[in-house]
């Protein structure tokens, strides 16, 4: 792709409405009275906006459609169970959790099980949980650059996001403001549905798959070249070939130079190494990348093998479960006014949620036709990025790749600010407060130490990353809200079991997938996946260590449990601030509505 | 955002309050229920306890209809391969089954465990109130 100057263009729009947003907003409610009650008086409708806005990362955005051109039906679980996660979280968590007043996990788990200490274990995990998400989203911003201006390497793309995300935080202009991430979900929405309604017309226009001669969706065929293809290796890559190809290669394959016109023939595999550059010739069939499904046929087919079936259900647990152990996300549920709002916004979500992932799923399905080069490499996740261009070649397809890419960007900055702001409150919080009096130290921490990773660690897909993190959400804090909220006998060693058992094993499983990426990937693929055996042993670690210590159940267990689940009408809604400010209705009357933002 | 609230909120105006010595709003009777419930007598520890529960089973339910719909759906595509050649207009079954039902219904379980969960609460408050 050529510098697309339209994108660079949309690119610092996006950052620059952003940061005069927030710097905004930030102005207007700026003591902290303000800031925690007014901020309780959100509607649910745009509170829900602002809680997709945040929620909606990289891997939403660039990931889904990514993974669907690469791996088929088997790819539709992601968006499926990124939105199921807020069911699960409206069924057990979000209600409950809004009425204990608890501002963040760490704050939970104290004021339910009273010790200090399972509050300084899972602030281990907040922040541990934030910075694994953290990665992707850099990683994808460094990508997403790299492929809007080939000149910049990808290290670039990420840097610029965690910078302007750590700035914005030093100078308060993304304190999370309801309508600055309200705003981005709405932006995001539009920066894919707009291209995508006009991709598909264009396909159409094209006359569908036939028009444009290229391999049916459902043929048991590989998908074909519609046009003449460049493809730069940037990463050394293992290509599988179904059907026999000669592409023109200049570079190193099969530890071999290569240097011309070259034979592959059906049913071999093939090394590529870094830096080569292969040409393939229009209508000439697509190479794929090693445990990808090569033909369509199997492509458009869910579920190919007994190992395949439990990879899925292991991901569909992971997702369910591990929203709720998203930091960013349970912050933003404090903005309610009350337990039943909590509710609504949820279902709010839902249905905001349901909207956006129409349209990675198209975007996947439509660069199965236009973009298959993608697939050599398996960088698929730029399919997003790069179909415009494909599809309508010129000013066009300019335009709308810079809407996507500026819609990308957004994701990135939304997302990484929102888990910087939460992880560096928790971390200024639980862990520094006593030892230093700034704030900033702990943001360039929750912003920088991502950042370092996300430059050493090696790419894999942003979607299948983020699985990992779902995973470790749902193996440390989902046994813990869940069972704590609907428990009785819980105790907070049974709890400090579950999170050390539970995401130890995690760790583990991340450990060796990441130590095997360096070393020739020989990690099985359950591995990279391990919810279905992590999140059922922290559930019965938490409980068997509970039934141990019955003795150490708080005593104002009751009250507490009450408070959680008393309808809101009956006021034991107990906040830090309500007790503090008054409650956010007589604010609200107070301040003449200045503050219903 | 979460850090040095304390240091940073002002001292707030004083300012003029109305004061009353009884909320005409709200009615005798749920004051002392609601204060009952505050003491944890047996009687509130009981009636909490079953309320807890309605709730709890209401979402255990509603979540069993999901996991059953979604559980099944990977091994019926394992055990019946030949459901991805089936095509309703013109797009597969499985893409149907996987990138459009699973949203409506994700929404209606939703919509139907908000309307249960209130309509539950307000029964709890109709007693307490009694």
């Amino acid at each position: 792709m050529t510098l697309n100057l339209w994108a660079v263009a949309g690119i610092a729009l996006v950052g620059l409405a952003t940061f005069s947003l927030g710097f905004r907003s930030s102005r207007l409610a700026s003591t902290t009275q303000d800031f925690l009650v007014a901020r309780r008086t959100v509607r649910s409708r745009r509170n829900a906006a602002a809680v997709s806005g945040e929620y909606l990362s990289a891997a939403s955005f660039l990931g889904v459609a990514g993974l669907v051109l690469k791996d088929g039906a088997d790819a539709l679980w992601y968006p499926i169970g990124f939105t199921a996660g807020y069911l699960a979280l409206m069924l057990f968590v979000a209600a409950p959790l809004r009425r204990s007043g608890a501002y963040t996990l760490p704050d939970f788990c104290e004021a339910r099980l009273g010790s200090r200490g399972l509050r300084g274990l899972s602030t281990g995990f907040v922040v541990l949980i934030g910075m694994l998400y953290l990665v992707p989203q850099l990683q994808g911003a460094g990508m997403t650059l790299h492929q809007v201006l080939p000149s910049a390497p990808t290290w670039v793309g990420a840097a610029v996001v965690a910078v302007v995300v750590i700035v914005n935080v030093f100078g308060g202009g993304m304190r999370a403001i309801t309508v600055v991430q309200a705003f981005q979900y709405w932006l995001k929405l539009f920066a894919i549905a707009a291209p995508t309604f006009v991709m598909c017309a264009l396909f159409i226009g094209d006359g569908g798959v036939r028009g444009l001669d290229a391999t049916g969706l459902s043929e048991p065929l590989p998908p074909r070249f519609t046009s003449a293809a460049v493809v730069r290796v940037e990463t050394d890559v293992v290509v599988r070939v179904d059907e026999s190809v000669r592409p023109w290669a200049s570079g190193r394959i099969d530890n071999a130079p290569a240097n011309g016109h070259s034979y592959w023939s059906a049913g071999t595999t093939h090394t590529v190494e870094q830096g080569t550059e292969l040409r393939f010739a229009a209508g000439e069939s697509v190479p794929v990348v090693e445990g990808a499904p090569t033909d369509n046929q199997s492509w458009l087919r869910p579920v190919s093998g007994s190992g395949d079936l439990l990879t899925t259900y292991s991901l569909i647990l992971a997702l369910f479960l591990g929203t709720m152990g998203l930091p960013h996300v349970l912050v933003r549920f404090y903005t309610n006014p009350d337990g039943r709002a909590a509710r609504r916004t949820t279902l709010h979500v839902l249905l905001l949620l349901s909207l956006f992932y129409v349209f990675p799923m198209l975007i996947g399905a439509l660069s199965r036709v236009y973009t298959p080069e993608l697939l050599v490499t398996g960088t698929t996740d730029a399919a997003a990025l790069a179909l415009p261009m494909k599809i309508a070649p010129g000013l066009l397809g300019q335009i709308l790749g810079a809407v996507t890419a500026a819609g990308a960007f957004a994701a990135f900055l939304s997302t990484s600010g929102g888990l910087v702001v939460s992880v560096a409150g928790v971390l200024y919080t639980d862990w520094l407060k006593r030892w230093f009096r700034d704030f900033r130290l702990a943001s360039g921490i929750a912003g920088g130490v991502p950042l370092a990773l996300a430059l050493v660690l090696k790419q894999g897909d942003i979607s299948m990353s983020i699985g990992m993190t779902f995973a470790l959400g749902a193996s440390t804090f989902c046994p813990v809200l869940v069972l704590g909220i609907w428990w009785r006998k819980i105790t907070w060693i049974g709890a400090a079991a579950g999170m050390v058992i539970g995401g130890g094993l995690v760790l583990a499983a991340l450990g060796v997938t990441i130590f095997s990426r360096f070393t020739g990937d020989w990690a099985p693929e359950y591995l990279q996946q391990p919810a279905l055996v992590t999140v059922p042993v922290a559930f019965l670690a938490v409980v068997i260590m509970s039934k141990a210590t019955q003795s150490r159940i708080p005593a104002d267990t009751n009250r507490i449990r009450m408070r959680m689940h008393a309808p809101d009408r009956l006021g034991f809604i107990r906040d830090r601030d309500i007790a503090r400010f008054g409650s956010a209705a007589d604010r609200t009357r107070l301040a003449n509505g200045r503050h219903r933002r | 955002m979460s850090g040095g609230r304390e240091d940073t909120a002002p001292a707030a105006r004083p300012r003029r309050k109305r004061v009353v010595l009884a909320d005409s709003r709200a009615p005798v009777t749920v004051l002392r229920t609601v204060i009952e419930l505050e003491e944890q007598t047996s009687w509130a520890e009981e009636v909490v306890r079953g309320f807890i529960r309605t709730q709890f089973w209401t979402a255990v339910r509603l979540a069993g209809i999901v996991v059953v719909v979604f559980g099944s759906l990977p091994l019926v595509f394992f055990l019946v391969p030949e459901l991805s050649e089936v095509s309703v207009a013109g797009v597969s079954l499985p893409w149907l089954l996987l990138g459009v039902m699973p949203f409506p219904l994700l929404f209606g379980v939703g919509y139907w465990y908000n309307v249960l969960a209130e309509r539950h609460e307000r029964d709890f408050v109709d007693m307490v109130e009694k």
